[in-house]
């Protein structure tokens, strides 16, 4: 693997995820939705829409969009897919140390159960 | 507390949508994209060309609703689950894909594909049995 592509995977794993977190942590702020009447999501949508943290996220969601496109432009798509398995196991990491949720030997065992069968399903031909 | 025992009421609903919206969506603007041709080189002047022919897809539009909707329920259902709860519970796309493949399409499915699927279905089982909120309420 070339730097360019390490680095490139790089830009789409943590870009990726941490626009997850991001959002994420947009919607926390913004509360638990118990009403789904119409009007009260268009309410939800408002704040949504004001949020800093869910501009960010959303550009970083964009940042790793872009990087994937460019890093397919010279990958294989069979190397790239599976690679962004490791979504799963950095997305745990960030949600365990910045969102601070409790993540439990299950649900990391449970995430690498994922992250592995990603990976197959996407190299199997 | 009443809400934690509203929880998985209204976060299986919304768990199936998820990755329901997201893989269908993916579907359609594949359909979409086909119908548009192949696109053998960027620049200004074939995006300029191929702009129009995209937007005016029904397939697209589609496509792109179904994605809006896969973000809304996103949101809806990050606002009370954790994200390491959802995030791999969204994998089950991924199981949907093969499983609908080979059932509506006729497609023969390679058992390293199936082997990948029950990875990530048992995956999904063992996060969905855990509590899918840590943090405290906000």
């Amino acid at each position: 693997m070339s730097m360019r592509t390490f680095l490139f995977l790089a830009i789409v794993v943590l870009s990726g995820t941490g626009g997850d977190i991001a959002v994420t942590h947009a919607m926390k702020r913004i509360g638990e939705v118990k009403n789904f009447a119409p009007r009260a999501l268009l309410g939800v949508l408002c704040r949504v829409l004001r949020s800093e943290w869910m501009w960010l996220g959303i550009a970083l969601m964009a940042l790793a969009f872009f990087s994937l496109l460019a890093l397919l432009s010279w990958a294989k798509v069979s190397f790239v897919v599976p690679a962004t398995a490791a979504n799963y196991i950095v997305g745990g990491l960030g949600a365990k140390l910045l969102l601070k949720e409790r993540v439990s030997k299950a649900r990391w065992a449970g995430m690498l159960l994922v992250s592995a069968g990603v990976a197959l399903v996407c190299t199997a031909r | 507390m009443t809400s934690s025992r509203k929880l998985p009421a209204k976060t299986f609903p919304l768990l199936i949508l998820v990755p329901v919206f997201s893989s269908l969506g993916n579907v359609l603007l594949g359909k979409g994209m086909r119908g548009v041709g192949e696109i053998h080189h960027l620049s200004f002047s074939t995006l300029a060309v191929y702009f129009p022919k995209i937007l005016s897809s029904v397939w697209i539009w589609l496509g792109i609703g179904s994605l809006l909707l896969f973000f809304v329920s996103y949101l809806l259902v990050l606002s009370w689950a954790d994200y390491s709860y959802v995030l791999p519970v969204m994998a089950t796309g991924y199981v949907l894909a093969p499983l609908l493949a080979h059932l509506l399409l006729g497609e023969v499915v390679p058992g390293t594909r199936w082997v990948g699927a029950a990875f990530i279905f048992l995956g999904v089982v063992l996060v969905g049995r855990t509590p899918p909120r840590t943090t405290g309420q906000a």
